[in-house]
């Protein structure tokens, strides 16, 4: 289905029964309206001033005031019908141009995905997106009103106009005598006004690309101090803008002007003519006042008119540039992009091209005639050869990214360029150096290989399901994708699993053979789970926090972490954690900011402790001011170390020297807030302070009981406790196994701890449970946090996953160093055993692994054989590995 | 140990010995202290280096990689309470020159080299006593150089 040229086609196309249906609704409101507004008359003279008094009314005999109220009643029930068809008139156009709206946006979208890539090297995203967003908008709108508006307008014009001929035809032709100037001059000046318009939304796009640019590039305009020149094109961009945009302005008022200026004319032939005409008795007085009024009612239909022709234009102009800027050359054929196969036939037999020819636009050939024939069959082919001479190419052409300029490529006889993409985005894998990673977790990264239709549905219950119906009819009229995201899309088959276990055990299986099982292991163990979705996990690590605990004190390891005790205060936790005892969830509880919570203070309180720790806290400002009032304040310490920062400093001082000796009790309320809160940062063991001694440390137990004991139900939430026998859904994994803290001042305590933990795990047989937690790591916005040597091993990772008949690897791996790749390209060749690889390497002497080697030069293949074939002395391949 | 008690043993460290308390303390409030079972190292040699260590409680094994040992190392000198090493690595910008090993449970004050320079630039008695520290050792150097050469049979 190709999109209409015009907007028009697409209205017509798309909605001309609803069109009719706009139209009907208004023609069928007309009666009402014109009945509600004849209705006061009678009202006036009949009922009020008692002319004609009907006798009785439907058969009922009336006197005045009740015909009055029939009569007031009937306009009251006028009221609502025409407030109603109103309303309805509205919602059904709203409704129509929304539709409207949504399909254009698909249809738009469609086509990015079937875009030439080569296309997006010359359209940018900052240029697509404010089209398919903001651009489209006012479409919406109009399209609501494109048919109906005209004709409602102009049918009430035409009424008007007829009614004034009717009374006298000279007045009427007098009337509209200077429609055609209107008419002719208003479209000239609009034109220009169009084209104005059309300079307006380029130059808007170019900002947005310009902004775009900006976004990408920010590291380089700050590391290049480049921030004046970005804002000077900036400026000049808006100042193009700002011409283009007053000088519409200008035009459009002068056209209004105009308009308003020819309307007020009219009346002067009125006076002039039709009192001529009174004078000499051609024409009545009364009619001459009718004519008058009628022509008052003129104006409005006329002026919608004209705004409506405005905004067509204005509409029809946005449509074609948007049209024309989603239809570049080479589109993929829709067919190949929406063929759906349930069983795709194997590639397999040879490969084989002839006179490949790729030329760029400039003319420059990047490959010439590239004839080859490659057995499929367990095929291992390395591509070397110089940077920038068509090794990438090569390998982008037979993964049919881009289009040769001639020549084929046929795999067992078929002819791989018309075949569809559910067959080369299946059987046929390919990876780039630059590999996409999607914003959302690694689970579903890896699995966007394999996710190329609903499997298996959702289940909706109830409400949902109807909901969920709904939306599928929605999508259904306005033309877009019936498929629901939240399906499980993937495809079992294809990765080669029977059930979620075995998919599972694949994931862990080829993050190990791209060597990232140990990073999401580590990932997994910072991550969360959620115990009521997950008892089974949220078990095992409960036996495995037991279990760290023996293994710990087997190992002679006890004393490097100081697990959570309720009864006992942790000197390793803050103050703050002591208290809470519990992970805070949200912001109810911020550790940081504990004090200024009224629960907080009323435990405090309760437990007799505000006083004691007010003393406290003067003793840590008394430290603090000992320690750093030396600093100058810029010094790294102060943020570091002290739990006062430089700029408070003074005060703490003057507050020390206003509260001198005197007790907690007789300081003033804001200084007792300021000394309560320091102490709650102090870790006994690592701040070494002394301040918080063994009494102290009891009654913060006790508090601890306090806080627990009396926290009101809308806090509950707001924390989760520390719980020996419970899983804590706030705390990471690690965390939940730890259950407490690690000691400071241990050396490597972390490592040590570290290794055990995994060590327990793994014996527990819980890795692949961490790695499953691991897997919903949200990796970032285009994979922002992970490495770039992570993100080019899970796009290897997600490439072998569905077993491709043919996997091109393109330098793909080129961001690890030498021996990782050496490694990793060993194991990817041992995973793909008896299917084919070609693999387009950045380094020569990795081709020794491989069956066969070709090496592409100067666009051409300038040699091929084995690697002992090849490496001889002067060969091209013995030139590379020189170079290496 | 508490604070108090650190800045006690720092004053006793000659290098230390003549600043001020209160600066010994910001000393001790911001290294870190850090506890070592026995045979644990506190530095490999060949390490990049990036804290100096003063030995607060127990013993340290200074060795250095000798390949025709049996051990691999030869143990060239053994440091208690009060002494300071690794503090050549962060001065010099060499990697560590000898591997130090923890011979029993031992208490050590982690200075990293960024606190270490930085006490150097804000304090400078500190410095002063570095330089004399090292002058010493330096004069200790030269003294044993003379003595091996006049030992040394023409």
């Amino acid at each position: 289905m190709g999109m209409e040229s015009t907007l028009i086609r697409f209205i017509l196309r798309h909605s001309l029964r609803q069109q009719i249906g706009v139209v009907i609704l208004t023609l069928v409101s007309f009666p009402f309206l014109y009945y509600s507004l004849d209705l006061p008359k009678t009202i006036i003279n009949q009922a009020i001033g008692g002319k004609n008094l009907p006798k009785e009314v439907f058969g009922f005999p009336v006197d005045q005031v009740s015909y009055l109220m029939v009569l007031s009643g009937l306009f009251l029930l006028l009221v609502f019908v025409n407030g109603g068809f109103k309303y309805a008139i509205n919602v059904y156009k709203g409704r129509l141009g929304e539709r409207m709206l949504r399909r254009f946006r698909y249809e738009l979208y469609v086509r990015i995905l079937r875009f030439p890539l080569g296309h997006f090297r010359r359209v940018s995203q900052g240029e697509l997106i404010p089209m398919i967003t903001a651009e489209v908008e006012p479409l919406g709108g109009f399209i609501g009103d494109a048919i109906a508006q005209p004709i409602f307008q102009g049918g009430t014009l035409l009424t008007i106009v007829v009614f004034m001929f009717i009374q006298d035809p000279i007045l009427g032709a007098a009337a509209i005598s200077l429609y055609p100037i209107q008419g002719y001059i208003i479209p000239r000046l609009q034109r220009k006004v169009n084209r104005l318009g059309k300079e307006r939304v380029k130059a808007v796009r170019k900002l947005a690309e310009q902004i775009g640019e900006s976004v990408s590039g920010v590291q380089e305009i700050r590391a290049n101090d480049n921030a004046r020149w970005q804002l000077a094109r900036f400026t000049a961009q808006l100042g193009v803008i700002y011409d283009i945009r007053f000088e519409i302005f200008k035009r459009k008022f002068f056209v209004k002007f105009l308009n308003n200026f020819i309307n007020q004319l009219t009346p002067f032939f009125f006076y002039a003519i039709g009192g001529y005409l009174v004078i000499q008795g051609d024409l009545s007085f009364g009619a001459l006042v009718a004519v008058l009024a009628a022509y008052k009612d003129l104006a409005s239909p006329w002026k919608e008119l004209l705004d409506y022709y405005q905004q067509k234009e204005d509409n029809r102009i946005k449509y074609e540039q948007i049209v024309e800027q989603f239809a570049p050359e080479g589109m993929l054929d829709e067919a190949m992009i929406a063929a759906e196969a349930e069983t795709v036939a194997k590639l397999e037999g040879n490969l084989q091209t002839s006179g490949l020819t790729l030329i760029e636009e400039d003319g420059k050939a990047i490959l010439e005639s590239v004839s080859l024939t490659l057995p499929l069959d367990g095929l291992k082919l390395a591509v070397v050869g110089p940077e920038g001479q068509g090794k990438d190419q090569l390998a982008m052409i037979l993964a049919r990214l881009i289009l040769p300029s001639s020549g084929q490529i046929q795999v067992g006889g078929r002819d791989l360029l018309v075949l569809p993409v559910s067959v080369t985005g299946r059987r046929l894998a390919y990876v780039g150096p630059n590999a996409y990673v999607f914003s959302s977790s690694l689970r579903d990264n890896l699995l966007f290989g394999v996710m190329h239709r609903p499997v298996v549905g959702v289940d909706y219950g109830g409400d949902d399901a109807a909901k969920a119906a709904r939306r599928r009819r929605e999508a259904e009229l306005a033309g877009n994708s019936v498929d629901d995201p939240n399906a499980d899309w993937t495809d079992r088959n294809e990765v080669g699993a029977s059930d979620t276990a075995g998919l599972l055990q694949r994931l862990c299986r080829l993050l190990e053979r791209v060597d990232l099982e140990t990073d999401v292991y580590h990932l997994g163990l910072r991550g969360t789970v959620d115990p009521a979705r997950r008892p089974d996990i949220a078990e095992c690590l409960l036996d495995a926090r037991r279990s760290l605990r023996e293994r710990l004190a087997t190992a002679d390891l006890a004393h490097l972490v100081e697990a959570f005790d309720r009864g006992a205060y942790n000197s390793n936790a803050s103050l703050a954690e002591n208290l809470v005892f519990g992970t805070p969830i949200g912001h109810a509880f911020d550790l940081e900011k504990l004090t200024e919570h009224p629960y907080v203070i009323q435990v405090l309180d309760r437990a007799g402790l505000t006083d004691m720790l007010i003393d406290t806290g003067r003793k840590v400002a008394e430290t603090m001011v000992e320690l750093f009032a030396d600093l100058p304040p810029d010094n790294p310490f102060f943020e570091q170390f002290s739990f006062i920062s430089a700029d408070d400093l003074p005060e703490f001082q003057a507050l020390l020297g206003r509260v001198g000796r005197e007790t907690p009790s007789a300081m003033k309320p804001d200084d007792r807030i300021r000394l309560l809160a320091l102490p709650f940062k102090l870790i006994n063991a690592r701040h070494r302070l002394s301040l918080i001694d063994e009494a102290l440390q009891h009654r913060i137990v006790e508090a601890r009981g306090i806080f627990a004991s009396n926290l009101p139900e809308d806090l509950k939430r707001g924390i989760e406790f520390f719980d020996p026998e419970r899983y804590n859904a706030a705390a990471s994994l690690q965390d939940n196994v730890l259950f407490g803290k690690l000691a400071y001042g241990q050396a490597q305590a972390s490592v040590r701890v570290g290794q055990v933990v995994t060590e327990v795990l793994d014996r527990m047989g819980l890795r692949t449970i961490v790695l499953e937690v691991g897997l919903d790591f949200a990796v970032g916005i285009g994979g922002s946090r992970l490495t770039q040597a992570q993100r080019q091993k899970l796009a290897v990772a997600r490439a072998l996953l569905r077993r491709p008949d043919l996997l091109i690897l393109n330098q793909s791996i080129s961001a690890l160093d030498g021996a990782a790749q050496g490694k990793l390209l060993t194991q990817v060749l041992e995973e793909t055993d008896g299917r084919a690889v070609i693999w387009v390497l950045s380094r020569a002497q990795w081709a020794k692994k491989f069956q066969r080697v070709i090496v592409v030069k100067g666009g051409r293949v300038a040699e091929q054989g084995s690697y002992a074939e090849l490496d001889r002395p002067g060969s091209a391949l013995a030139e590379l590995l020189k170079q290496d | 140990m508490s604070l108090a008690e650190e800045v006690a043993l720092l004053k006793s460290i000659p290098l230390f010995s003549k600043i001020e308390p209160s600066k010994l303390k910001l000393l001790a409030f911001t290294s870190e202290r850090l506890a070592f079972d026995p045979d644990q190292q506190l530095f490999r040699q060949g390490d990049p280096g990036d804290a100096a260590y003063i030995v607060i409680d127990g013993e340290v094994s200074i060795s250095i990689d000798a390949p025709n040992a049996p051990t691999g190392s030869i143990e060239v000198a053994k440091l208690g309470r009060g002494a300071i090493v690794g503090e050549i690595a962060i001065l010099c910008d060499v990697p560590r020159t000898a591997t130090v090993t923890a011979r029993g449970k031992t208490v050590t004050l982690r200075i990293s080299k960024d606190l270490f320079f930085r006490l150097i630039a804000e304090f400078p008695q500190i410095a002063v006593e570095v330089m004399r520290e090292l002058a010493h050792r330096l004069e200790n150097t030269n003294l044993q150089l003379r003595e091996a050469r006049a030992a040394k049979p023409h």
